[in-house]
């Protein structure tokens, strides 16, 4: 068992083809903060194919007293079972007090199989970590209720506390060269590398913009009118540098596909610049949303009645006659 | 096929009332409906057996109320359903929640043909979390995202039987996956567009007969149960509002759109945006 000094604060570090992803150096950022509160350790743990010292050593410079490095050919490519049994076998041996990962498709899937395991709780989805100065618990702050309402969440008898952080949601964290921490590469058991499920093939995204990533969105909603309006409204986001992204009515009616859709029912984003072309602002949409950092919404309707968007905006350009043709010719001059 | 789809009640409206004390929903009073997510995973269901028979199951748990959405998802087309109701399990985290349904699961039996397909995420509670910890009760396998369940290699029985193809959206891109049955899936939009309920199914909704098990039908231990038996706990609710200090610009004509334009760069321009 963990005495004071061994107290251990771990990540889920991911990797795609033997690089570490960037929501990793997020969570070093989050990671350091708890880990400097608590006098603990912060771990990273990977499951990952063969990977460079390099790779490792960064993540050591970014924040990390300890990086394991659990390696095999069969955890190349994420796979639920085997990163939960990796882990499992570790979680045993080290008996971490907090483990938190991102909010991807992978930490989304591997969290709650494992929570499961360990035989502890969970909190999704949070944009808030802190510790409660008085009893040292993990608080874990998430929006709820479509992002009516922050809930905060522990866990207080169960170990390790797990949560997991909206991408995006902080900084990553910065190389400090140099800085000394232990890296620790490990081979996995036989049995710990079984699955029932087999990756057969993989089909690359077509467009280079991951909405969920995106620094800079452009939103499309229903005022657009007509799916023609979504080509200009396609340069102008080029122009900007900017991924393009959908309410649900217009991923409904086929202008974007569905990885594209912002709200409740599609992706959560949260990028620093924001600009929504058409969109009433639905509440579902809204939750999806709010997060950015800076909101321009251009829209026909200057009375926020049914929508919340204008007013929640930074920025509202109302007018009648807002349609791609009239505004979307115009694009923002780039310095 | 055996197709076993759990779908959670939610309310309709965002106007939820929260319970302060408990920090969970107070669920009365208000419109409920099915998931909305959660009628890509019965489509799914529906199209798997439309393929090649088999049988769908709804499950949900939740107040003897969910009995509804258990009926509308006859009406469109589930074989049968099964509600998971008792006082003991109100209040449940998404652990002591997908501990019930693997109770009722393995209640109802799995084969090599079974599969459990769940809506991505519930609306309300918004975690994603009861899919996958679903799987990790039954000790089964589980694949998320999934944007198309390739039926030929569960049709073609020669091929590979009690495994299905399934594709699967990442952050950057499809992962093709073949999956051991039984398993556990969850879907995405992608999947299908759900149907409607028609007449007839609603005349069958409104005969079946739904039977609702409980803590002792489970044989569930009380203290593994319901808010009592879940390892988190909602500490306090804030409301945050969002209030940003929205500059407005009206431009109601071509000419004034031109002002517009020219204030909107200047703004962008201020906060180092282009």
């Amino acid at each position: 068992m963990n005495t004071c000094e061994h107290r251990e604060v771990w990540i889920l570090g991911e990797q795609r083809g033997g690089r570490i992803l960037s929501v990793t150096h997020e969570l070093l950022t989050r990671g350091r903060a708890l880990a400097d509160l608590r006098a603990a350790s912060l771990c990273v743990v990977l499951c990952t194919g063969p990977i460079d010292e390099a790779c490792l050593r960064d993540l050591v410079e970014r924040g990390a007293d300890r990086v394991v490095a659990i390696e095999a050919i069969e955890l190349m490519h994420f796979d639920c079972e085997r990163s939960a049994a990796c882990l499992m076998e570790l979680i045993k041996e080290r008996d971490p007090e907090i483990f938190i990962a991102a909010a991807t498709t992978t930490g989304r899937t591997l969290m709650p199989y494992l929570a499961v395991r360990a035989n502890t709780g969970l909190t999704a989805d949070c944009t808030g970590l802190e510790i409660d100065s008085q009893t040292g618990l993990l608080l874990q702050t998430r929006p709820a209720i479509g992002g009516n309402v922050m809930a905060t969440i522990k866990t207080p008898s169960h170990r390790p506390q797990m949560a997991t952080v909206r991408p995006r949601s902080t900084a990553p964290a910065t190389r400090v060269s140099g800085r000394p921490g232990v890296i620790e590469r490990r081979t996995p058991t036989e049995n710990a590398l079984k699955s029932r499920v087999r990756r057969t093939g993989f089909i690359p995204r077509e467009e280079s913009h991951d909405i969920a990533e995106a620094d800079r969105i452009v939103c499309v909603g229903r005022g657009v009118r007509k799916a023609d309006g979504v080509g200009r409204i396609r340069v102008f986001a080029e122009r900007l540098g900017a991924a393009v992204g959908g309410t649900r009515d217009a991923v409904d009616r086929g202008w974007l596909s569905y990885p594209h859709q912002i709200g409740l029912s599609g992706k959560t984003v949260s990028p620093s610049l924001y600009v929504a072309l058409g969109v009433s602002g639905a509440i579902q949409h809204i939750a999806g949303m709010q997060t950015a950092g800076t909101i321009v919404a251009v829209n026909t309707d200057p009375t926020p009645g049914s929508s919340d968007l204008p007013i929640s905006a930074s920025l509202a350009i109302c007018s009648k006659r807002c349609r791609p043709s009239s505004k979307r010719s115009r694009p923002v001059p780039r310095r | 096929m055996r197709c076993i789809v759990p779908i959670k009640q939610v309310p309709e409206t965002n106007s939820v009332k929260m319970d302060e004390k408990t920090g969970t929903m107070i669920r009365d009073g208000v419109e409920t409906i099915i998931n909305p997510l959660d009628l890509y995973a019965l489509e799914a269901a529906f199209r798997l057996r439309d393929q090649r028979g088999g049988e769908v199951i709804a499950l949900s748990m939740g107040p003897p109320k969910a009995v509804l959405a258990l009926r509308e998802a006859i009406a469109m087309g589930a074989d049968r359903a099964v509600l998971l109701s008792d006082k003991a399990f109100a209040g449940a985290d998404t652990w002591a929640t997908s501990r019930v349904l693997a109770a009722a699961v393995q209640k109802l039996g799995l084969d090599e043909n079974a599969l459990i397909i769940c809506g991505e995420r519930a609306v309300d509670g918004d975690t994603g979390q009861t899919g996958p910890a679903l799987a990790s009760w039954l000790d089964l396998p589980v694949v998320t995202y999934v944007s198309r369940i390739d039926d030929t290699a569960v049709d073609m029985a020669g091929s590979n039987p009690g495994s299905c193809r399934l594709k699967r959206l990442t952050e950057d891109g499809y992962e093709l996956l073949e999956m051991q049955l039984p398993g556990v899936i969850t879907v995405i939009k992608e999947i299908a567009s759900p149907r409607l309920p028609t007449l007839r199914g609603k005349q069958r909704a409104r005969a079946a007969e739904i039977p609702c098990w409980g803590r002792i039908e489970l044989a569930l231990p009380a203290e593994c149960l319901g808010l009592a038996g879940s390892p988190t706990r909602v500490v306090s609710l804030a409301r945050p509002r969002v209030s940003r200090t929205c500059e407005k610009i009206v431009a109601p004509d071509a000419a004034t759109m031109r002002g517009a334009a020219a204030k909107l760069a200047e703004f962008l321009n201020r906060r180092h945006l282009v």
